[in-house]
């Protein structure tokens, strides 16, 4: 993690400032602090010191955030920043890894997310989730979707389930396509199909937010603007984190935009402001594309 | 220029020697594959042409007429009569019909040799069945003895030993002509237990023992290899116990199948007090032999389940159980059965433990249910292949080619499951 500038440690206690005539990977971050806002009023995610380490690695240091109602938000930063760990942790998926250890208080909707009481099932309909590879089931495009509301119980009757699973599909921008074959395995649809699908399949269970773990990474251009398009339309209803590589795609998609820096969350703004005018060197650095 | 052109040729020469070495490495692999298959098929044709003399069978078919006077007896449904009767004198006088020459009292008798053991008692049975039948002449087909059989069959093979006089096999000549002596199928080969004389032994007890033993075995080993194989790879904290588990998994793997059947001895038999030469206790012996095969398999299979499916499943809200119930299992289900069906053929094919536990006895009857005596079908070749009788060298082979029958018929079924199972990605 720390091979991108080996100085730092030594660095950090004497240093609390932005050196600037330093190259950007010299840069010292202070831990906790973030630039920007970081905060906002109506948050459907309160995030305070977030700390994750797997093992002795520590993966996220310190990370206050919130992330609004009805909001889209991007993560951005270099590999290894973090950022999928994060997102990861805002509905419990690194619960599955052993090593992995979560501090801070994360809060959903003011309800503890790591509570010991909590079901984490309870917490994953509320929270979907598409992942960086389609990963559709190797079950037919019906079966996909229907998965989540069989699961929890949210379709009665046959005609209850057809009604969720064509509008899941809508919602998605799969249903002309599909329509036809619903029986037709999933693994056969292309890439981005398969993705709509994925998403189709974490709307069916009408979560309140989705996490996007680099949604387009495995996409053709066109299937990602239709998954951008697709994204666009869904934050009417949903609260929406997206996790990406690309800073065009960042720019289009997010309302507002975070900076991650070797497990530090450097600066967040409104996204525009963080592109035309980013406070932060480190965000200007990465921005204008010197590292990263 | 010239440091260009040196070096484009330093590649080529260097491209020769590589092109020399891949053509020599895929010979090698062509070679290896054609040894293998050689070696395959020499061992095929030898159990074929040594052992399809296996399915054939020698009978005399005679006019036996039932003569009353000729067996002492007025009624067959006597028991006491039937006790002091002579149910042979009527076939050696139909055979001696058909054999002139035969006429002294010494002659009869060595004709008489060429009929098997149980010759006699197919007249009795015939005549209990139908009492009617007596003093009238019936056609009936008698195994020939094994010293006819291997005449018949083995005349011009320097392997087996003729043990008729010459004038025995001028005789078994003639009635060949006549085809009075003649060979079939061998039915009695598939409708049969074991016997003391080759004409009359047959595989099917060893066949229904096999089936039973391996139904236990499955019944047993399957569903417990699978949910050891779930509880470990999905389930199982990661602990010095569960590594502790794992290796001896492994270790289990590699012993000697030998052992089995003596700790089958000592537990099953001895401590629990279950009979000895039963299906029972052959299938719980081979399910521990082969419950490691079928763990290890299964947890590779469930191994190979990408992560991307679970993450998918857990990220819709489903359960961990859901998540290997709906997903983790049914994508596995094709390697686990694979590698529980070639653990079974494995167990098929065992015969040291289940010497042990009894079930090489001489058993005559089909076994009738998982408590009955019973031997299997290795055990059955071994029990031949060191009998005495020549006849019973053949009927190994025999029992030989049916239990490969029995074993590719399974890979098979694994092959197809496989394919049928199997889902993409």
């Amino acid at each position: 993690m720390n091979t991108m500038n080996p100085g730092i440690s030594a660095e950090a206690s004497t240093k609390d400032e932005v050196v600037a005539d330093k190259k950007p990977e010299d840069t010292v971050i202070e831990e906790g602090k973030t630039v920007g806002k970081p905060f906002s009023e109506d948050p459907k995610f309160k995030l305070r010191n977030v700390d994750v380490s797997y093992g002795a690695d520590r993966a996220i240091k310190n990370i206050s955030l919130d992330i609004g109602r009805n909001e889209v938000i991007a993560f951005i930063g270099p590999s290894g920043c973090g950022k999928s760990t994060f997102l990861r942790c805002l509905n419990r998926m690194n619960d599955s890894i052993d090593i992995c250890r979560i501090k801070g208080s994360l809060e959903l909707d003011d309800q503890n997310i790591y509570d010991p009481k909590r079901d984490v099932v309870e917490l994953r309909a509320r929270v979907g989730m598409v992942f960086q590879k389609p990963n559709p089931f190797p079950k037919s495009i019906y079966d996909n979707v229907a998965y989540g509301p069989r699961i929890h119980g949210l379709a009665n009757r046959k005609s209850d389930l057809d009604d969720i699973v064509e509008n899941s599909l809508r919602k998605a921008g799969l249903w002309n396509e599909a329509k036809d074959r619903l029986d037709a395995t999933a693994t056969g649809m292309s890439g981005g199909q398969q993705q709509r699908l994925c998403i189709a399949r974490a709307i069916a269970v009408s979560p309140e937010v989705i996490l996007m773990d680099e949604p387009c990474s495995a996409l053709d251009p066109i299937a990602t603007a239709r998954v951008e398009e697709l994204i666009a339309e869904m934050s009417e209803s949903y609260t929406i984190v997206i996790v990406t590589h690309s800073m065009q795609q960042a720019a289009r998609v997010s309302h507002r935009t975070a900076y991650f820096h070797l497990g530090h969350l450097v600066e967040v703004n409104e996204t525009d402001k963080v592109f035309t005018s980013p406070e932060h060197q480190l965000t200007e650095s990465y921005i204008t594309g010197r590292f990263g | 220029m010239t440091d260009q052109r040196s070096q484009a040729e330093i590649v080529r020469n260097s491209l020769k020697h590589r092109y020399r070495k891949e053509r020599r490495f895929r010979l090698y692999g062509i070679l290896a594959i054609f040894i293998a298959l050689a070696s395959l098929f020499t061992l095929f044709a030898d159990i074929i042409s040594k052992g399809y003399t296996g399915f054939v069978k020698t009978t005399i078919t005679l006019d036996v007429t039932l003569d009353s006077e000729m067996m002492y007896l007025d009624d067959p449904t006597d028991e006491d009569q039937r006790s002091m009767a002579d149910f042979v004198a009527p076939i050696i006088a139909a055979l001696q019909e058909q054999v002139p020459e035969a006429n002294s009292a010494g002659e009869k008798r060595e004709l008489g040799r060429f009929l098997g053991t149980f010759a006699a008692s197919e007249v009795r049975d015939l005549l209990i069945k139908n009492p009617d039948l007596l003093n009238t002449t019936q056609t009936i087909e008698f195994p020939a003895h094994d010293r006819v059989s291997v005449y018949v069959k083995h005349a011009d093979n320097p392997r087996y030993s003729i043990q008729l006089s010459e004038q025995q096999q001028r005789w078994v000549d003639e009635l060949l002509e006549k085809g009075v002596i003649d060979t079939s199928f061998n039915d009695v080969l598939f409708s049969r237990g074991d016997s003391r004389e080759p004409a009359n032994a047959g595989v099917l007890g060893a066949i229904v023992g096999s089936l039973l033993t391996m139904l236990v075995t499955l019944a047993i080993s399957f569903p417990m290899g699978i949910a050891a194989a779930v509880y470990l790879e999905e389930f199982a904290p990661q602990n010095k116990l569960t590594d502790f588990i794992e290796v001896n998994i492994n270790n289990l793997a590699a012993v000697p199948s030998i052992i089995f059947g003596l700790l089958g001895l000592a537990v099953f038999i001895n401590l629990f007090g279950m009979p000895r030469s039963v299906p029972v206790v052959g299938g719980l012996v081979l399910s521990l032999m082969t419950l490691p095969t079928i763990i290890i398999s299964s947890r590779a299979a469930i191994k190979s389940v990408p992560p991307s499916v679970r993450e998918a499943a857990e990220g819709v809200g489903a359960s961990k159980m859901q998540v290997v119930l709906h997903h983790v299992v049914p994508l596995a289900m094709p390697g686990m059965l694979t590698g529980s069906i070639i653990g079974m053929a494995q167990a098929l094919g065992e015969t040291a433990p289940l010497l042990l536990i009894g079930m090489v006895a001489f058993i005559v009857d089909v076994p009738d249910g998982f408590f009955s005596s019973a031997t299997v079908l290795p055990v059955q070749v071994y029990l031949w292949a060191s009998s005495s009788e020549q006849g019973f060298v053949e009927l190994a082979s025999a029992a030989i080619m049916v239990l490969l029958t029995f074993m590719i018929s399974m890979n098979a079924l694994a092959i197809w499951l496989r394919k049928r199972l199997e889902r993409r990605w």
